[in-house]
């Protein structure tokens, strides 16, 4: 029963996997407006259009060159730069590197906080913390990120000159230059996810406290503290589970625009510059990453999910 | 009582959006591309909110992104809803394989970033305002698809249905007699929520500079217009921030209301 659902799963993330590949493909190859067009600009003519089309292989079959395309991916071979001609592997991975920095320092804040202030809203649910709680996490949730880092910014970098307004990153800067120019981005994305987080998480807890099982353990006179570890805890902990990968993978999103609020050069920001180039090849490999990223986090979340759930565990 | 009040303010706020939206070019003070003044002026009586990057007027250039952000938003939840809930109520209504295609599909979609999505298809097509709506359409409909979907399975389960169904009556009949009245209230609430949503996202565009283009004005484009005036310690780019901020807190605690209202028994009088 357990396997069987988490194969069902794994094979639906495989899947996804390949229609997602095969959309970014057929999205970038197949529109209108192709490669040789997008190299050559204004001085296209017929002659150099074809020239081009067959230097780089577009005068194949769309499948064999989708097929090529992926397992060039496959082998870590994500092809030339149209704009500089660099191979994209060598302009990707620090990139990546600083992103992955980024998501995880806000994820290693926002999880443990938001799980914790989720726990105390549904404790105290229907009294004024709970109520003060909400009001600002819905807030949060309904502006946009950029308006959070702006705000950020003009207060805590250019008011009162505590962190670099910034976040350039240079070779050779000392640690604790990185650490400070960290800190803004990670307040924004922290800010933002926190409250999402947040709210699925006293959504979770207070399901399971209003369910009959909580009301029984109560009956028998159970101490609150012992009703939480004991009953309420291990059914929460599957929803939870899930939200904290979702948040995870919601991250890998949120850093585009955080990235360009503060400059900093992380995948986010190398998408958007090739997307405004119109860097084609840059853009495929940058959005598969992006989206291989994702997937794996949700597919985690719904294993996680079906590990942590006591009843999928113990079938009667 | 106090939530009611707070309901009257969103929908007064909504209200005045909406005008401002329609009637941007007759109240404006300014052209929408006119020069006014020097970039970045303090607030004066001639310029209530100061003057941009450029030294237009900042009043002018609200108004007219307001109405640009509102009406692309607008026209692309209104094409996604249009989509989503016809192919929900065709998978709902034929169930079986059509359903099943529908449903996977949508899975699949559902599971990729719709930002990324978003950039990808953006980088090919370039950017103009009929591609945008397509393609914000396209990715919101499969959030709608699965709302309406539920919500019309749920319909199409009731005993009065099935006695429908054996009179054979045909797709449109169920479409306009028995799932339309049924799930209408729940799809509007869904309509504000996906509208805001929309807003957001089309500001997050703008602002990455892939979304309504300049010189024409746009909530998301302004921020990023006006982002080098944070250094000097001027907040123009909170402005229009501000302004898509308060449009979705509007809408949502709206919608918000309006669920919580109808969620309680009807007192008759």
């Amino acid at each position: 029963m357990l396997l069987r659902l988490v194969l069902q799963r794994a094979a639906f993330a495989v899947l996804t996997l390949f229609a997602v590949s095969a959309l970014i493909f057929i999205g970038t190859e197949l529109l209108p407006g192709d490669v040789a067009t997008a190299i050559l600009g204004q001085q296209a003519t017929p002659e150099t259009v074809a020239a081009i089309r067959r230097d780089l292989g577009l005068d194949r079959p769309p499948l064999e060159r989708y097929l090529n395309w992926i397992t060039a991916f496959a082998h870590g071979d994500f092809g030339r730069s149209l704009a500089n001609g660099l191979p994209i592997v060598q302009l990707v991975s620090g990139r990546l590197q600083n992103t992955l920095i980024l998501a995880c320092t806000a994820a290693l804040i926002a999880v443990p906080l938001s799980i914790a202030l989720g726990l105390y809203a549904a404790l105290r649910r229907e009294r004024l913390a709970d109520h003060a709680i909400s009001a600002i996490t819905l807030l949060l949730v309904s502006v946009p990120e950029f308006l959070i880092g702006y705000a950020l910014m003009l207060g805590l970098a250019v008011q009162l000159g505590w962190f670099p307004a910034l976040s350039l990153l240079r070779e050779g800067d000392s640690l604790l230059a990185w650490a400070r120019a960290l800190v803004l981005p990670v307040l924004t994305l922290t800010a933002v996810t926190l409250a999402h987080t947040m709210r699925l998480t006293r959504t979770a807890i207070v399901s399971v406290l209003s369910a009959e099982y909580i009301r029984m353990a109560e009956i028998k006179g159970i101490g609150p503290a012992r009703i939480i570890v004991r009953h309420a805890l291990p059914n929460a902990l599957s929803p939870i589970l899930s939200i904290v990968m979702l948040t995870l993978a919601y991250l890998v999103v949120g850093v585009v625009v955080v990235e360009s609020v503060f400059n900093y050069s992380g995948m986010g920001k190398l998408m958007v510059d090739a997307v405004t180039a119109r860097d084609l090849p840059l853009v495929q490999a940058c959005g598969l990453i992006f989206s291989v990223v994702y997937i794996i986090g949700n597919f985690l979340s719904d294993f996680l999910g079906i590990l942590a759930n006591p009843r999928l565990r113990h079938p009667k | 009582m106090k939530s009611r009040w707070f309901a009257a303010i969103c929908g007064g706020f909504i209200v005045l959006v909406v005008l401002a939206a329609i009637l941007a070019p007759f109240i404006a003070p300014y052209g929408e591309t006119a020069l006014a003044a020097d970039p970045w002026e303090k607030w004066t009586l001639a310029h209530p909110l100061g003057t941009d990057n450029l030294g237009r007027d900042m009043l002018t250039r609200l108004l007219f992104g307001t109405r640009n952000t509102v009406l692309v938003a607008f026209g692309a939840t209104l094409a996604s809803f249009v989509v989503g809930v016809t192919l929900a109520f065709l998978a709902a209504v034929f169930s079986g394989w059509i359903d099943q295609l529908l449903s996977r599909g949508v899975d699949i979609l559902m599971s990729i970033p719709t930002l990324i999505m978003a950039l990808v298809v953006l980088s090919v097509m370039g950017t103009s305002i009929p591609v945008l709506i397509c393609v914000m359409a396209a990715l919101d409909s499969t959030r709608v698809f699965r709302l309406a979907r539920a919500l019309a399975v749920d319909v199409m389960a009731l005993d009065f249905v099935e006695t429908a169904r054996l009179r054979g009556e045909g797709f449109w009949w169920f479409l306009r007699r028995e799932i339309l009245p049924n799930v209408m209230p729940s799809l509007l609430a869904e309509f504000g929520l996906r509208f805001s949503f929309a807003a957001l996202f089309l500001s997050s565009l703008s602002f990455l500079g892939l979304g309504i283009r300049p010189p024409h004005a746009d909530l998301g484009g302004m921020v990023k217009e006006n982002a080098a005036a944070i250094g000097f310690g001027i907040a123009a780019p909170l402005l229009p921030a501000l302004m898509i901020g308060l449009i979705t807190v509007a809408v949502n605690a709206l919608v918000d209301w309006q669920l919580r209202r109808s969620a309680q028994p009807v007192r008759r009088a």
